[in-house]
């Protein structure tokens, strides 16, 4: 469970069944514990009406259980970026009612909660819970380049080599924490890298 | 007193009979200069003095926004309510000078909302009248749907399918025309704000339909003055002021507090706003409570009560005034 910090620093609850007709859930990895732990709450046909979009990633794990749910859709996507236009489409054609839930890591969260609110979605249709890894998507502020899954503290800039403090500081319209340049006075020196968001 | 609100002194411009219940009455400042801004949705509470009584209830403002050398609300006549519409029916003739209060809005659209779904039911469509004219000027996107007893009752019915067209859809009772809440509901784009007025029942049927439709509470808006019943005299002992006084039965709890010379504060005086919950040391007896601010369990816990429109019928009441 991520700590709280500085007041940017999204909080995460537990997914939990709301009213309504139609629900969508995205996750990946661990998140997928999220949907079927949620499940036990939910009423009986609660899945009739609801759609999955999962995000497996390298292990490869939890799509039984997902399935045994019977959701009314189940789509398997192997990245954030790929499940994009799909997601996209979805919401373009969604109406009030919609209940958005989304499970896993800080960077699906913060990314898929940034297309739902581009799509016009209010916030307070949202639900999220984070599961697995704590790994950051970071905005480097200097070259304005994102590196997703940072684990370090500092970290590298996969754009500008910049070795960058990874801030509390979270935007929610970049759907990314702030990358700060660590050793801008002197580059000589060079902080230890440490594994902090494991 | 009123919190937060100064009062304004004004001169009544006009006054226009819009149907056989619904009389439209114009202010203007008395000296002349503009009056304050306000937003849609916003309400003036208007002094009624009456001989010996002082009525203030509230109504919506209905003009345009844009325009602030008038205020204009309608009125809608109550037969057999406490006399508040009756005295401005009656009584409220062009040149009399009254005293209103400064706008408060409790019912303003969220500008952040892609849509603004509109509902309302009979004289519910006086806040409805600014809101679409503060929409319409900046280009907002809104959907009006309006609920009349008869086509001769659908007061400004003409006037806003005039200004929008299609964008307004009238229902009339007397033809069985039956909004079809579900579907409306269930079509609306992501990002839509819903917003109803109208009567209690009206108003609680669209608040159930949307919860159960998954709309978040926090996208439904509504507004409901109640108006204060009348009933039973009581008697309520306020422990502050130290004063026993009795609550007669054309008179609201606040009403009769301010005649004691107390003052509590208030904003709307229509059990919405929550200026005025008060807080209840020691009770024998049945809590009336008439008001859309607490929660049903301070209703139940005996501990709060909203004196603009809820009652007592016991032995003992007092309150923390």
């Amino acid at each position: 469970m991520a700590a709280k910090t500085i007041i940017s620093r999204p909080i995460y609850g537990t997914l939990s069944p709301q009213p309504g007709r139609h629900h969508l859930f995205i996750a990946d990895a661990e998140g997928a514990l999220a949907i079927t732990d949620m499940a036990g709450k939910a009423p009986s046909g609660f899945f009739d009406g609801a759609e999955i979009d999962f995000i497996p990633g390298p292990e490869n794990r939890h799509l039984a259980a997902l399935e045994a749910l019977k959701p009314a859709q189940l789509h398997v996507a192997p990245s954030f970026a790929s499940l994009l236009p799909r997601l996209k489409q979805t919401l373009t054609n969604a109406h009030m009612g919609l209940r958005l839930y989304l499970a896993g890591t800080e960077g699906l969260i913060g990314q898929a909660m940034q297309v739902a609110l581009e799509a016009g979605m209010d916030h307070t249709s949202m639900q999220t819970e984070h599961r697995g890894s704590l790994a950051r998507r970071m905005q480097c502020v200097h070259c304005k380049g994102i590196t997703e899954n940072v684990t370090t503290q500092p970290a590298l800039c996969a754009h500008c080599g910049l070795l960058l403090l990874v801030r509390d500081h979270y935007s929610r319209r970049l759907a990314a924490f702030q990358g700060v340049c660590i050793n801008a006075e002197d580059r000589s020196e060079n902080p230890p890298m440490e594994e902090a968001f494991p | 007193m009123s919190t937060g609100t100064t009062k304004l002194d004004v001169v009544v411009s006009d006054v226009v009979p819009v149907n056989d219940l619904v009389t439209r009455f114009h202010f203007r400042r008395r000296d002349g200069e503009l009056l304050p801004t306000f937003s849609g949705g916003a309400h003036v509470v208007v002094e009624m003095r009456d001989s010996d009584r002082t009525r203030l209830n509230p109504y919506s403002l209905m003009g345009s926004p844009l325009d602030t050398r008038e205020y204009t609300i309608s009125v809608r006549r109550d037969d057999v309510g406490r006399g508040g519409s009756l005295f401005m029916h009656r009584q409220v003739k062009p040149g009399l000078e009254m005293v209103i209060s400064y706008p408060v809005n409790l019912f303003s659209l969220d500008l952040r909302a892609k849509k603004h779904l509109m509902l309302a039911g009979g004289i519910g469509i006086t806040p409805f009248m600014a809101q679409t004219s503060q929409l319409a000027a900046a280009g907002g996107n809104f959907e009006l749907h309006y609920t009349c007893r008869t086509a001769s009752l659908g007061t400004y019915a003409d006037v806003l399918q005039q200004r929008y067209g299609s964008r307004v859809k009238l229902y009339h009772d007397d033809r069985e025309e039956r909004i079809d809440l579900d579907r409306l509901l269930s079509s609306q784009p992501l990002g839509t704000h819903l917003y109803v007025c109208g009567p209690a029942g009206m108003i609680n049927w669209v608040r159930d339909r949307a919860a159960a439709l998954g709309w978040p509470s926090e996208t439904v808006h509504f507004e409901h003055f109640a108006a204060p019943q009348p009933g039973a005299p009581f008697d309520v002992t306020l422990a502050v002021s130290g004063k026993t006084i009795r609550v007669g039965e054309q008179q609201s709890l606040l009403e009769a507090m301010e005649a004691a010379g107390v003052d509590p504060p208030y904003l709307c005086r229509g059990g919405v706003c929550g200026q005025c919950e008060t807080n209840v040391i020691s009770s024998d007896g049945k809590f009336i409570h008439n008001d859309h601010w607490l929660s049903e369990e301070d209703h139940r816990s005996g501990c709060k009560i909203m004196p603009c429109v809820s009652r007592f019928d016991g032995k003992s009441l007092v309150l923390e005034r």
